[in-house]
């Protein structure tokens, strides 16, 4: 477990830096979680992949993966790993403050 | 007076022949159907496929009829299936009739799609690049395996889920052991190629079994997302435009749900599995419709101990449900699986929702030893087979061995903090 402020508000993240407690994030906190995974600005298709990440997490309690995100997202494969070069999930995960999109074992 | 109903269970593979055996046993047949569907009569011991590149089983001592394995006063259907019109309660199969149904199970498993990725299903396809995920695959693969002269073997995992999560590795385990006995271990480059960013899921399996992977000398490559096969160059590409190059590629495709799921208004998700509530079996698509095994959409390994330990949660379930009370069974997640380590060794992993795979021994203190390697979990393997036909197919209960994880025996210590 560690910490860490964005816009201005404390939030508890695990080892990885993901948030243990979805509820606590915020949009306003975004961007700055982008910016510290050298994601400058957020487009609108970021937007798009990261509310559509955070809506699939609220509703069904796990987030797509990659490949599903692909068919559901409106966004194809490749431009996702052009928005998110590091790992689209992971780090769509991260910025929607919701826990890592592990899959199943 | 009442209607005689009819429960129809698509596929009659692991889940769906234990099901209807237990159902059988447990519903009168003078008031309730069962009706089994499946496209072949041909069921295969998956866990087996993985020893057939080796010559460590055939394709005949892992293949059974499906109609063998069911009890008296089920009925097996062999034909394709079209569709499910959710609405109506029926299933259109592809020999024309249409089946009227009051409880339908899905356990018609996962499939392989090597068309989704680029290149896969191209001239390179059973050329350089096989898979031992089906039977036809597997005795190519030990074809081209008996006239591999040396060179890079690369394992591929195209993105999960896929059946059985450990195959690959045992895989990878069992290449190093073949071509040491071969004697041109020294000529050939292993390599595992995963989209997780370990060996495996969870840290403490990672751990151990990375560890393996280290001191057998196979080189591993994770958070790797394969977008290319390239056949003519041998070389996998990735979406973030990393290159592996091949000599020869053993690839695990991409999975999905059966195609006929998705011909199927409102029963699948985007991969063609069926959205089920993890605890009860039943489906989120309609109140009569459960699902089992590799079909369900739950976040349980697609492996065969899972329909087993699911069987007896869906049988008292369904029983509930036809005798109109709430459905309080619940599955815990419960998975085991053997890996295959090569040397006539093998590790056992058991774990659930809740608990990751863990050391310790199962079912209690004194079981078999877990995460560890032993010629006693190789040994368990292999009696598997003759445990899968007579006990687990049949729907026995073996003692000892309950629905649920037993957490005895296990090291909860050995969870990271």
């Amino acid at each position: 477990m560690t910490t860490a402020t964005y816009a201005g508000t404390h939030v508890i993240l695990n080892d990885e830096g993901f948030f243990t407690n979805p509820a606590e994030w915020t949009e306003a906190m975004a961007p700055e979680i982008a910016r510290a995974l050298g994601i400058s600005e957020l487009t609108d298709r970021h937007w798009q992949v990261i509310r559509f990440m955070r809506n699939e997490y609220l509703t069904k309690g796990t987030a797509p993966s990659v490949r599903a995100l692909g068919k559901t997202s409106g966004v194809s494969i490749k431009e996702l790993y052009q928005l998110f070069p590091k790992g689209p999930a992971k780090t769509a995960a991260m910025i929607a403050g919701i826990p890592k999109p592990i899959g199943c074992i | 007076m009442f209607m005689v109903k009819r429960i129809v269970i698509l596929g009659g593979g692991t889940g769906g022949t234990l099901v209807a055996n237990r159902l059988r046993r447990s519903l009168d047949r003078e008031t309730v159907e069962i009706v089994v569907v499946d496209q072949d009569n041909s069921h295969v011991y998956q866990p087996g496929l993985l020893f057939i590149p080796f010559a460590m089983t055939t394709a005949d001592a892992i293949t059974r009829p499906r109609e063998r394995q069911f009890h008296p006063g089920i009925r097996f259907h062999r034909a394709s299936i079209e569709r499910v019109d959710v609405e109506h309660d029926q299933v259109i199969l592809g020999d024309g009739v249409t089946l009227d149904y009051d409880i339908l199970i899905v356990a018609t498993g996962a499939i392989l799609l090597p068309e989704e990725t680029e290149g896969l299903a191209g001239p390179v396809w059973m050329d350089r690049a096989f898979t031992f995920y089906d039977l036809e695959g597997a005795v190519a693969l030990h074809q081209r395996l008996e006239s591999f002269p040396g060179g890079r073997l690369v394992v591929n995992v195209v993105d999960t889920p896929i059946k059985c999560p450990v195959a690959p590795l045992e895989f990878c385990f069992l290449a190093d052991w073949y071509f040491q006995q071969r004697g041109i271990r020294d000529k050939v480059d292993l390599v595992y190629v995963t989209p997780l960013d370990g060996a495996f899921t969870k840290p403490v399996a990672s751990r151990t079994l990375g560890n393996l992977l280290e001191q057998k000398g196979i080189q591993l490559v994770t958070d790797y997302n394969t977008a290319t096969v390239d056949g003519s160059e041998g070389r996998l590409i990735s979406f973030d435009d990393r290159e592996v190059s091949f000599d020869l590629a053993v690839m695990i495709p991409a999975h999905g749900g059966a195609a006929y799921v998705g011909a199927s208004p409102g029963l699948g998700d985007a991969l063609g599995y069926i959205e089920t509530d993890k605890y009860t079996l039943q489906s989120k698509v309609k109140d009569n419709i459960f699902a089992l095994g590799d079909a369900a959409g739950i976040p349980a390994s697609k492996a065969g101990s899972v329909p087993h330990f699911e069987g007896d949660v869906l049988v008292t379930n369904i029983m509930r449900f036809l005798a109109g009370q709430t459905l309080d069974a619940r599955f815990d997640g419960h998975t085991n699986c053997f890996i295959e380590s090569g040397f006539h060794k093998a590790l056992l992993i058991d774990f659930n929702y809740d608990t990751e795979p863990l050391t310790g021994h199962y079912p209690t203190d004194v079981g078999l030893p877990l995460l560890k390697e032993s010629h006693l979990n190789h040994l368990g393997k292999l009696m598997f087979q003759t445990f899968y036909w007579h006990s687990l197919l049949p729907g026995h209960d073996v003692p000892g061995v309950g629905s649920a994880m037993p957490l005895r025996g296990k090291h909860l210590e050995a969870t990271p903090h």
